[in-house]
């Protein structure tokens, strides 16, 4: 039980923040340090809203619901990928490095235009339920397996921060790479009964190199995912349904049986 | 030179409402604009957690349900301040707009047959659900519902619903142009044009013109500052610039507060945890809200429980703590499946905030600012009072089925239905206008935002800091227009709040830099938000009532002899303090009577209900409510309520 006082640790943090504006021709890459008293529960959300507040107003950066749901804040923290908002000062040494996520066009400081991406990758993979016929508002709605809502939506909790893709050793090299995220989400429409997308179709987007076949299986972004999504699953899945259209015969794997397998593996 | 961007359709705000009215305007084949302050699925509709009401009866706790029992819990809900027929419009549509999420690929969580335990008052029971309703879309029971209502997809609902709607938004084609602000609208003569906008990555005004332009950019609950559920970025932009252009906005001082907001950081943990049988404990870890409401227990409307909340803390049996006195919401019963499957969202915020483990662990939590029902008023069409061609859909509006308390999930539920029924008449009202407007109008509307931020640019002076502005109104707010409020607080709360009025006048910026500048986009958000303030505390002063979220501890009745109405709020240019006055609810189908949960001490009216419907259209066209497509009234479902199976006190389940 959490009744006890939080441990209050004093400490002077340092902050080593990155800074550059793309848009000002006269602004040049480079590190600025603050320093900050620590406080209780501090986050980082809560550090950089003070630091800019009382010390830089001009820092750039992106927080908006500040619960780890909207995405918004993904940065690097010390080298690794995660998001702001949820990361406590007292989980981190401290002197802390903040640098912009890779993968992503700069806005300014540690804000990236991930929207863009995003949007982006939408469109590509066509990221909406491709329906047998049109909505009938005087219908009862499609049943719907509670197992297969269930699945559905664990691919649906992709919040979209980019992590994955900055931790991404492929997508940081190649812009094409659909990246993690946009796997995750071919996967989740794949599953969708209401989605009437053929392995057929599906094949073009998701093998070679831009797909599947180029992850070359560092598993970084399965690591960093702040949602906990199974992203290793998400790869053998894909993997298997585009070598399934490639070699008919094999039988067609259900990411629900693989989820089962890999829960079986790992007691 | 600013640029210039011409649409049929000007949606202001990325979040549901916005993009839900987007594709009914795109759909009708118009051109639609939709800006955002953050990409569309970073907005505060992905916060939501809980369930989105729609009465479909699919499972056992919910037999019996259909839209006009919805009808019923909702008016009970918002104390009979909303207006009836939003609320029957609203009731009926809610399951059509449920579907058709589930349609565009919404994961609803689905009926299971067979044996289902579930919490209720206390007690853990068996239900089974029939192999007829296998697979259609389950719901989770909600504050103040006479049935299980709340569809929902674990606890990130908000989350899945918008995807599936920015699905659409992406297939339609529509543009969206994130990371931009409207600062102000353009308008003439009762006219609204569109606005002007700030880009907020490199600072730049720019002018988008449009037939018709709504404004759909959530709550403002930041005004409350840190004691919010709020994102960062509901700080009532729209309402804000609707009030400027002479809008009036609707009933300020009903104010929700949320009875579990997360301790220390105020974050939304969701009313589903009750509803699915979670309970709240004192520092004695009694279950006070049995005795408090034995009927409806911790599932009281969310006015209630709070008020009964803060009460406990008032008596000392608040937990005491480094961050302030709070209560215990305790979870550990539910067991570890259902947290980490239903409420697997909870688990996480209480892992990533507090370091608990709800499974394990009570979770503190005190009532925290979490809704703003009033905003700008709206017909039944979505369109503004006393301006053409603006709309206004969601939490920014008061269009109004809340009244003076929303319940838990008819929020989400409103974002979709007004979506789709304000959509409707922006797309008809667009097809008929044209653009036909003088461009110096918009010139001479981008030169005055031009000087705004030029005067802001000029104040190099020591003077108060704007950060110091907004904490000031904040404290302000949360001491003295809280859960509780009286006469001589609200009074102080009105002297303080003018002051800050006064004194955004004389804030300095710290820096004077050229581009995006994240200070000056908030300078400029800061004498709107200190307006709304003022605007809440005078309607809170002037309202001698208790009704819903607003509770007079010196007025503890409900009036309905002198307080059945709205207060609209103006504020004339240049003015230091709002002009505020009143119109009728609405056309009243049930009469004002007891809710079945909360206090029961009220004045009863001293007309009958014909009487007081005899002059609602009169007097709401005198206040601004322009003529809509289908006469007021049109939508009544007159006397339904009565030859329902639904007894006047909301059926208790056995």
């Amino acid at each position: 039980m959490s009744t006890s006082p939080p441990k209050i640790r004093t400490r002077k943090l340092q902050f080593e923040i990155f800074r550059h504006d793309p848009s000002d021709p006269s602004s040049e890459p480079r590190m600025q340090t603050f320093s900050l008293d620590e406080a209780p529960y501090q986050t980082l959300y809560l550090a950089l809203t003070q630091i800019r507040e009382e010390q830089d107003p001009s820092l750039q950066f992106d927080f908006a619901c500040r619960s780890a749901v909207c995405g918004s804040c993904g940065m690097m923290v010390n080298g690794r990928p995660v998001l702001g908002c949820r990361t406590l000062t007292a989980d981190l040494p401290s002197t802390i490095r903040l640098h912009p996520l890779p993968g992503f066009q700069l806005v300014g400081d540690l804000s990236v235009d991930t929207g863009k991406w995003f949007r982006g990758m939408a469109e590509r993979v066509e990221a909406w339920v491709h329906e047998r016929a049109p909505f009938d508002p005087e219908a009862q709605e499609a049943r719907m397996g509670d197992e297969v809502a269930q699945a559905i939506y664990d691919g649906e909790r992709c919040i979209e921060c980019g992590c994955c893709v900055a931790g991404c050793g492929v997508a940081n090299l190649n812009a094409n790479f659909i990246g993690p995220a946009g796997m995750n989400r071919i996967a989740r429409f794949m599953m969708d009964p209401r989605d009437e997308r053929s392995d057929d179709e599906w094949f073009d987007v998701v093998a070679g190199e831009d797909g599947v076949f180029g992850c070359v299986g560092l598993m970084a972004c399965h690591d960093v995912c702040p949602k906990d999504l199974p992203l290793l699953e998400v790869y053998a899945y894909l993997r298997r349904r585009a070598l399934t259209t490639a070699l008919p015969g094999k039988s067609r794997p259900s990411l629900l049986q693989i989820e089962a397998q890999e829960n079986r593996a790992t007691p | 030179m600013e640029t210039l961007h011409t649409t049929d359709v000007l949606i202001i705000g990325g979040g549901l409402a916005g993009e839900r009215c987007a594709i009914e305007a795109a759909v009708a084949g118009l051109d639609v604009t939709l800006l955002s302050l953050v990409p569309p699925r970073r907005s505060h509709s992905c916060a939501a957690q809980g369930g989105m009401q729609a009465a479909l009866g699919n499972c056992v706790r919910a037999e019996g349900d259909n839209p006009t029992v919805h009808f019923l819990d909702t008016v009970r809900g918002s104390d009979w301040g909303a207006d009836q027929e939003v609320a029957r419009i609203f009731a009926d549509e809610a399951p059509v707009a449920v579907r058709e999420l589930a349609h565009w690929g919404v994961p609803w969580t689905r009926v299971r047959p067979g044996k289902n335990v579930y919490f209720e008052k206390g007690e853990r029971v068996e239900i089974e659900e029939s192999e007829e309703n296998a697979g259609l879309i389950m719901h989770r029971n909600f504050g103040g519902t006479a049935k299980w209502r709340a569809c929902y997809a674990g606890a990130g609902t908000g989350h899945a619903v918008l995807y599936a709607v920015d699905g659409e938004v992406v297939r339609l084609g529509i543009d969206v142009q994130d990371r931009v602000e409207a600062v102000s609208l353009i308008h003439e003569a009762g006219r609204c044009w569109g606005a002007v906008t700030r880009c907020l990555r490199t600072g730049a005004l720019g002018t988008h013109l449009a037939k018709a332009t709504v404004i759909a950019t959530g709550g403002h609950g930041r005004i409350y500052g840190r004691y919010t559920t709020n994102a960062t970025i509901n700080e009532g932009t729209g309402a804000a610039i609707a009030l400027r252009a002479g809008v009036p906005l609707g009933n300020m001082e009903a104010v929700q507060f949320h009875p579990t907001g997360l301790v220390p950081s105020g974050i939304l943990v969701t009313e589903g945890c009750r509803g699915d049988g979670g309970h709240l404990r004192n520092a004695s870890l009694d279950r006070f809200m049995v005795e408090a409401e034995p009927e409806k227990q911790e599932l009281a409307s969310r006015d209630v429980v709070s008020r009964h909340m803060m009460q406990q803390i008032q008596d000392g049996h608040g937990v005491e703590s480094p961050m302030g006195p709070h209560l215990w919401l305790d979870l550990r019963h539910l067991g570890e499946k259902h947290l980490r499957s239903k409420l697997l969202e909870v688990t996480e915020i209480c892992r990533d905030f507090v370091g608990i483990d709800p499974a394990r662990d009570m979770i503190p939590v005190r009532p925290t600012q979490h809704y703003s029902m009033g905003g700008i008023r709206v017909n039944k069409d979505g369109e503004a009072y006393g301006m053409h061609g603006l709309f206004a859909v969601g939490e920014a509006s008061c269009w109004d089925m809340h009244g003076f308390n929303r319940l838990g999930g008819n929020s989400l539920a409103e974002t979709i239905v007004a979506g789709r029924v304000v959509g409707r008449r922006v797309a008809t009202y667009a097809q008929h206008a044209s653009l036909d407007l003088e461009l110096g109008l918009a010139h001479r509307f981008v030169s005055e935002d031009r000087k705004r931020i030029e005067a802001w640019r000029d104040r190099s002076t020591s003077a108060a800091s704007i950060y110091q502005i907004r904490d000031d109104i904040a404290e302000v707010l949360v001491s003295q227009v809280g859960v509780f409020r009286s006469g001589e607080g609200l009074e102080e709360a009105v002297d303080a709040l003018s002051r800050q009025v006064e004194r955004v006048n004389d804030a300095s910026l710290r820096a004077c830099g050229s581009g995006a500048q994240p200070e000056l986009t908030f300078a400029l958000r800061l004498e709107g938000m200190a307006k709304l303030a003022l605007i809440t505390a005078e309607g809170a002063l002037a309202r001698t009532e208790s009704r819903g979220a607003h509770c007079r501890i010196d007025h503890p009745e409900r009036n309905d002899e002198s307080w059945l109405n709205r207060t609209l709020a103006h504020w004339p240019e240049g003015a230091p303090a709002p002009r505020l006055s009143y119109e009728p609810v609405g056309l009243l189908d049930l009469p004002p009577g007891d809710r079945g949960y909360g206090a029961t001490q009220r004045i009863e009216m001293n007309q009958s209900t014909e009487a007081y419907n005899q002059d609602v259209v009169r007097l709401q066209a005198d206040a601004g409510h322009l003529p809509t497509a289908e006469d007021v009234g049109t939508r009544m479902r007159w006397g339904a309520w009565s030859d329902s199976t639904h007894r006047t006190t909301p059926e208790v389940i056995e």
